[in-house]
């Protein structure tokens, strides 16, 4: 493999990362800070998608679209926090998992009523259409460029408003000790309700920003959920840094490893074998990695303390 | 009232005859919910068209349809297979989209006596050593479609191709079957892992290898992920993409416009102009408002197919014996056109090289170019020994 193309396959792992950021921030906000595990956040990356779609294919525009998918995902989280979550702070995470794994498939049956159980289409908008060619004779898709700068954006926006604003003080208290927040006289509850609908706005915008370049189709939040659960627990459950650098390592590991590893196992076994196994190890390296981290730093890379 | 009631029944016991059945009821069993709902969608909605288009009835029948959703598990379809053989006491078992669930449900089925016609899946295994005089199929064998792209690329002397297909036992037997007529240099080779969804860096791995095409097994979502990244990256101008069961009416809500351009090949003239071709595609298009795929085509096969059997039998279910002898000399389905049955109850069938164009509203449309393979035959037919009864 040519130095140009590890460099090509570097850079769409980290790539691959932001985007795998992007859906993890909300997911660890919301278990990192309201202590709740929310498996229906991957529902909510799907209705993102679907909302964009809709509006897209109604305007034709992709600013529309992201313009009025955001509030959009206020309120869908809204509901859902105050129909089903807001029971389910004072249970034990199992009946969590229970109640929001139903709301999965509430969700993907609801979409396949509404938009019926083919894929949606969605394209990407003109003025992020074409290529450059910063790598030679590898032109790069600048919607992939902008999903980049959108995860950056995304992650300097939560970590300034975690860390330095009045919002993110309350929400950092409010985790470490609710029923004192409480009874400082401030509203938890609304707290939680904002935390729970700032983490589907999230879940959402990667929605948009996925649906151009994978299928808008019902079920298509399970697969990006398992790897977004990885990055939260690499990276330390509720902290926005360990999210940031945890998604861009399993991305890297995620992408290089599958194209890297069939190469080198080749040269260990015949190239059958190699073909079929190379895909399985290296997915499998990541969870071998994500084990690794939980048995040196059992509370992630960055555990949440920090910020 | 008791005595009104077992006098009622005693009348209605006395004026059914004995031989003839009223009913056949067929039990449906297709993928009907979670993200391949929408096979089931095709499927259904084609075989309820056949059956209006039969006026509900078949050899004379009344016809009932259960239909089963198998959630896609193999565990799942076995479940309601058994429960339509003992509650339902089904005639025909029919449906089934994915090998691994047919695997699961078609010894019960055959075992129990009771015809399991497939209308997808299409497992080696039973085209050979497992074959069954109880089981027939409306669809073709796995690596039939690949053995056609295989013969396509070579006859069209596209050397140096690159393979990409799913890490899994259907997707190796895609290009088991491709290999089978394909003669030329492969470029390279890729098995990406079922359910992926982002293949950029498969993308940068095959054009480094600077291939003159691909062949692709990348069904459903997977498939309109890849296309969408595929023609972002611009590759579309420069290295073609061939597939099978990749671009079809099925996925083409998905695809859209990326498909334009793309060549597969399938057993379906989707182009053909023989009036009942013609029918279903249009009265399908007005009853549903979609195009049919050829997942739809294959369903809608099914009712004609039991009409031969059951006309034969003049309506005697029982005699399974002349039901089988009857379907084995069918040579006509509405969507194949002529075929014939081979030794091991799969259709010997010409495959189409097919490609996606615009139509006048500059929407994607798939037109048939040529015959690839005609009259052909699975590889597996030699090793099936079958004992009728």
């Amino acid at each position: 493999m040519s130095l140009l193309l590890l460099l090509e396959q570097t850079l769409n792992g980290i790539q691959f990362g932001v985007f795998l950021f992007m859906i993890s921030a909300g997911l660890t906000l919301v278990l990192g800070i309201m202590n709740v595990v929310n498996l229906a956040h991957g529902s909510f990356y799907m209705l993102g998608a679907y909302y964009a779609a809709t509006i897209m294919a109604w305007t034709g525009s992709f600013i529309l679209a992201l313009v009025i998918m955001l509030p959009a995902m206020l309120i869908t989280g809204i509901v859902v926090e105050v129909l089903v979550l807001r029971t389910m702070y004072e249970r034990d995470h199992m009946d969590q998992v229970l109640a929001t794994f139903g709301l999965i498939l509430f969700f993907n049956e609801a979409v396949r009523m509404i938009w019926g159980a083919e894929s949606m289409p969605m394209d990407i908008p003109a003025f992020l259409s074409g290529h450059v060619d910063f790598i030679p004779d590898a032109p790069y898709p600048i919607f992939r460029i902008a999903i980049i700068i959108a995860g950056l954006l995304v992650a300097a926006l939560l970590y300034v408003m975690i860390t330095r604003s009045r919002t993110g003080m309350l929400i950092r208290a409010g985790a470490s000790n609710r029923p004192m927040v409480g009874a400082l006289g401030v509203n938890i509850r609304m707290l939680y309700m904002v935390v729970f609908g700032m983490g589907a706005v999230l879940a959402g915008f990667s929605g948009l920003m996925a649906g151009p370049i994978l299928s808008v189709e019902p079920g298509m939040g399970e697969d990006m959920l398992i790897l977004a659960f990885v990055v939260i627990v690499i990276g330390g459950i509720g902290s926005i840094r360990g999210a940031v650098v945890a998604s861009i390592i399993v991305g890297i590991f995620e992408t290089v490893g599958r194209s890297i590893l069939p190469a080198l196992l080749t040269q260990l076994m015949s190239s059958d074998a190699a073909q079929s196994m190379g895909p399985a190890m290296s997915s499998m390296l990541i969870y071998i990695f994500m084990a690794a981290v939980l048995f040196f730093r059992p509370e992630g890379l960055f555990p949440a303390r920090t910020g | 009232m008791k005595i009104k009631f077992i006098a009622m029944t005693a009348a209605l016991a006395m004026t059914a005859t004995p031989v003839m059945a009223k009913t056949i009821k067929i039990g449906f069993i297709n993928t009907f919910s979670g993200g391949a709902a929408i096979y089931g969608k095709h499927q259904k909605d084609a075989l309820e068209l056949a059956l209006d288009h039969k006026g509900r009835k078949i050899g004379g029948l009344d016809v009932e349809v259960i239909y089963g959703d198998d959630q896609r598990k193999p565990d799942v379809g076995r479940q309601v297979a058994a429960k339509m053989l003992q509650k339902d006491k089904v005639d025909v078992v029919s449906g089934i989209i994915w090998s691994n669930i047919l695997a699961a449900v078609q010894k019960m089925v055959v075992r129990d006596k009771t015809f399991m016609i497939t209308t997808n899946a299409g497992w080696s295994h039973m085209a050979g050593k497992g074959c069954n005089p109880y089981f027939f199929s409306t669809s073709w064998n796995n690596d039939q479609s690949p053995e056609a792209m295989g013969k396509l690329m070579q006859d069209e002397k596209i050397d140096n191709v690159f393979l990409i297909s799913a890490n899994y036992q259907a997707g190796k037997d895609m290009l088991t079957g491709f290999m089978r007529n394909y003669k030329g240099k492969i470029a390279g080779r890729i098995l990406y892992r079922l359910g992926q969804r982002d293949y950029q860096a498969e993308l940068s791995q095959i054009r480094a290898a600077k291939p003159n095409a691909i062949f692709g097994f990348v069904p459903g979502g997977m498939g309109v992920a890849f296309g969408k990244q595929y023609r972002a990256a611009g590759m579309h101008k420069t290295i073609p993409f061939y597939s099978v069961f990749t671009i079809d009416y099925l996925s083409m809500p998905g695809w859209g416009k990326n498909a334009i351009g793309t060549y597969s090949t399938a057993y379906w003239d989707v182009s053909s102009k023989r009036p009942d071709n013609q029918k279903f595609i249009n009265d399908f298009k007005k009853k549903y408002g979609y195009h049919p795929s050829l997942f739809a085509a294959q369903a809608y096969d099914l009712p004609f197919l039991l009409e031969y059997a059951v006309s034969a039998v003049k309506g005697d279910l029982s005699n399974k014996k002349g039901m089988i002898k009857a379907m084995e000399k069918v040579t006509y389905l509405p969507t194949k056109g002529k075929f014939s049955y081979n030794t091991n109850h799969m259709p010997i069938q010409n495959f189409y090289k097919r490609k996606v164009v615009a139509d006048a509203n500059g929407d994607p449309q798939v037109v048939t170019e040529s015959v690839v393979l005609r009259d052909h035959k699975d590889a597996y037919y030699k090793q099936c020994k079958m004992r009728r009864p």
